[in-house]
């Protein structure tokens, strides 16, 4: 659902590992109509804590709001823009295919062309992974044969800046 | 985090409430009971430091309390019950929300066990009141239920204030636990650097943005009512010598008659404070948030001329509606005093004189359009006549609050009562919610109990919480309510007559009660108004029952609108003028 022109911004949060606290940011884009590309979270190893990374797009404007009312929330911690400065971004692909032998294979060749690997096959289906940023994935996606995928389960990216700098809390 | 100030084992979660409440200084919980909260009502009757207040309605409950806290400066606090107790509460919180008044909440919830089955009276109360309260927690141990309600105070009461939700399961208070209110707590997440400090370059900057300008505008709103920056903000105002106009919210911020005070600003704004609004060059905004009430549409406010210096608590709304120049997050108090200060220790300020002349010769033009004029020789009762006898009758008394519903009534108050002191007009501005006017009423006057309250009310939204005339009775609580009663939903009559080609659809109002009788049904007096001859006497005759309540029908004029007024979408300066 992303505009063309709106700049897209990976914000990467951290916030209190509190039942709940997800819905506060999930609620907060949906209340407010910014969007969302893509939003991951998972716990880290302080277990108080949990880390999560937006994707969102939208003019710097409505960025800067988006990371405002984000700092609003009780529950957030700290949070950073990551698109502001040099990062990392991946995003973890599985798909399952079908399809001739030979569909299959091409698709797995392919799929290691881009760092993939075959994850499961059973007599029918293959299971694939692989991680990349999205555009990676995206172009990965865009070279295969779309008659032999069966399901395709992407996580959306989740990112750190990189160097010397973290987000501390 | 202090040490332990109370530290009992053995207290049930029941015992906890009271007992937190009273040792946060909290007087008046405003509530209603039912199951999921009898044994937090159970303790509350065995103590005697926190007062209870039956309501009729749980909307009144927390309306009460809201109004309770706008008054004073404490957090209000009402008592509600799981299910619908809650969603009858949501109204009242999300008014709150809005013109973010410091309240907790308190809501009884279903047992834990039962929590997501279905249960009777059950609802996801943090679910559902998420978007509309500064933060909610939903208690699962009876230790952490003091902290918790530690933590609801000072969330609700700091920064940007506003409501805090507590939700608290029926078996979490029948179990006996820990009890530890600390003075003070901390919120990693919450508590940051209050970003109250301003720069010294960026003081200076302010100070000489200002003391250049040659059409200088001074707005404020509640922000200036909520961290008590009245003094302040007349300080620095007077020594400027700089026209100043207040939002609905930030009425009493600075002295209503005052001859820098413009008025209102807004759709219902005077002619003098919208277009010096939109024609100043420099625009010092405070504890505002130029919301659509305010400025109408921001493309049509926007103008390359104009540099805006921006003061207020929230980040988020600095920049969100109209690009600032100059901000400034802090508290407006401080920040004012800051500027006070600077401006002292320089000793003389320079100012533009010869544009601010200039500036004052158009403003005062602009003042002589005379734009709150109505025709003062009506023979039926004019609705603005009604609130100007009122203020002239109740001007020179020390504690007067005016209190009031939503729609033109509420216009009329904002535009003819003049405010000089905060905290003195109690309503709701952002959500616009018809029925806070009684309620309100009942939590000021039990707040300021020698006080005189006025609720300016109409037949239309005095109705929607017009049960609470029994609370009312219940604790003699004497306030004067004036109802302007037009028979129509009058501002929605207002909108069809302007906009919608004069088809008044479900803005007339059939069957209305006796509002006499029904009063006097609960006890009360009632009178009923229909000659503008009669207003004054009826007013001093309910005004000297100092101890009665006693609503005021006044039947007013059908057909009078609210001037000026910005229609939706437009421009500051494209007003309809009477």
């Amino acid at each position: 659902m992303m505009k063309e022109e709106e700049p897209r911004h990976v914000i990467s949060l951290i916030l209190e590992n509190e039942s709940g606290a997800l819905s506060r940011v999930a609620g907060l884009f949906s209340a407010r109509g910014y969007n969302i590309e893509s939003l991951t979270v998972a716990p880290t190893n302080d277990a108080t804590v949990s880390r999560m990374t937006i994707v969102t797009s939208g003019s710097e404007e409505v960025v800067t709001q988006i990371t405002k009312q984000l700092n609003k929330l009780v529950d957030v911690i700290t949070l950073a823009n990551l698109t502001a400065g040099s990062h990392v971004e991946r995003e973890l692909l599985l798909i399952k295919l079908t399809g001739s032998q030979s569909e299959k294979n091409t698709a797995k060749e392919l799929a290691e062309n881009y760092g993939g690997r075959l994850l499961d096959s059973s007599n029918d289906t293959y299971i694939i992974e692989l991680t990349g940023t999205v555009s990676e994935l995206d172009e990965f996606m865009s070279h295969l044969n779309s008659s032999v995928v069966l399901e395709v389960v992407r996580t959306g990216a989740s990112g750190v800046g990189k160097g010397s700098e973290v987000l501390s809390y | 985090m202090d040490l332990p100030t109370a530290f009992t084992k053995n207290l049930t979660g029941a015992a906890m409430v009271p007992k937190c409440l009273s040792d946060e200084g909290v007087r008046y919980v405003f509530g209603y009971p039912g199951g999921a909260v009898l044994p937090i009502y159970d303790e509350l009757e065995k103590q005697d430091r926190v007062n209870h207040i039956l309501v009729r309605h749980e909307q009144a409950a927390v309306h009460a309390a809201d109004a309770y806290a706008r008054s004073t400066q404490k957090v209000g606090v009402a008592l509600v019950t799981s299910g619908p107790g809650v969603t009858n509460a949501i109204t009242g919180i999300a008014t709150a929300f809005m013109d973010s008044v410091p309240m907790v909440i308190i809501t009884g919830q279903v047992p834990t066990h039962a929590i997501g089955q279905d249960a009777f009276q059950e609802v996801d109360t943090v679910g559902i009141t998420r978007p509309c309260v500064k933060h909610n927690f939903l208690v699962k141990n009876v230790d952490d239920i003091s902290i918790t309600i530690r933590k609801a105070f000072h969330i609700a009461s700091t920064g940007r204030p506003g409501p805090v939700v507590v939700d608290i399961p029926k078996d979490i208070t029948t179990e006996k636990g820990k009890y530890f209110y600390p003075k003070s707590v901390s919120i990693r997440s919450y508590d940051t650097d209050p970003h109250v400090d301003i720069k010294e370059d960026s003081l200076e900057k302010i100070i000489s943005l200002l003391e250049t300008a040659k059409r200088p505008m001074i707005y404020t709103g509640g922000g200036v009512i909520f961290s008590e920056a009245h003094e302040e903000l007349k300080s620095l105002v007077r020594c400027l010598g700089y026209p100043c106009t207040n939002t609905l919210m930030g009425l009493g911020g600075y002295p209503g008659t005052d001859p820098l005070f413009l008025g209102m600003l807004g759709m219902h704004g005077t002619y003098e404070a919208n277009m010096a609004m939109q024609n100043c060059d420099v625009l010092f905004a405070v504890g505002a948030r130029f919301d659509d009430r305010v400025i109408g549409n921001p493309k049509n406010f926007e103008s390359d001329d104009r540099k805006i210096i921006h003061v207020d608590i929230d980040p988020s709304s600095i920049s969100k509606r109209v690009k600032v120049d100059f901000p400034v997050v802090g508290d407006v108090r401080y920040i004012l005093g800051k500027m006070n200060e600077k401006l002292k220790s320089k000793g003389s300020i320079s100012r533009n004189k010869a544009a601010l002349t200039e500036w004052w010769k158009q403003i005062n033009q602009w003042r002589s359009k005379n734009c709150l004029s109505y025709d003062r020789d009506s023979k039926v009762i004019k609705p603005q006549m009604v609130v100007e006898k009122l203020y002239q009758l109740t001007a020179d008394q020390d504690e007067v609050y005016v209190t009031s519903d939503v729609g033109q009534h509420q216009m009329w108050a904002a535009q003819f009562y003049k405010f000089d002191k905060p905290r003195r007009w109690i309503n709701s501005g952002g959500l616009g919610t018809m029925g806070v006017g009684l309620p309100y009423a009942l939590g000021v006057q039990l707040a300021h109990p020698d006080a005189t309250v006025l609720c300016v009310t109409g037949e239309a939204s005095i109705q929607m919480c017009i049960q609470e005339l029994s609370t009312a009775k219940q604790y003699g609580l004497p306030v004067k309510i004036i109802n302007l009663n037009n028979r129509y939903m009058g501002m929605v009559r207002q909108w069809q007559e302007f906009f919608h080609g004069n088809r008044y659809a479900s803005s007339y109002m059939e069957a209305l009660p006796d509002f006499v009788k029904l009063t006097e049904s609960y006890g009360h007096i009632g009178m009923k108004i229909e000659n503008p001859s009669d207003i004054e006497g009826a007013l001093k005759e309910a005004l000297a029952m100092k101890d009665d309540l006693v609503f005021m029908d006044f039947i007013t004029d059908q057909t009078e609108n609210v001037y000026p007024m910005v229609p939706g979408g437009k421009g500051l300066s494209e007003m309809i003028l009477v």
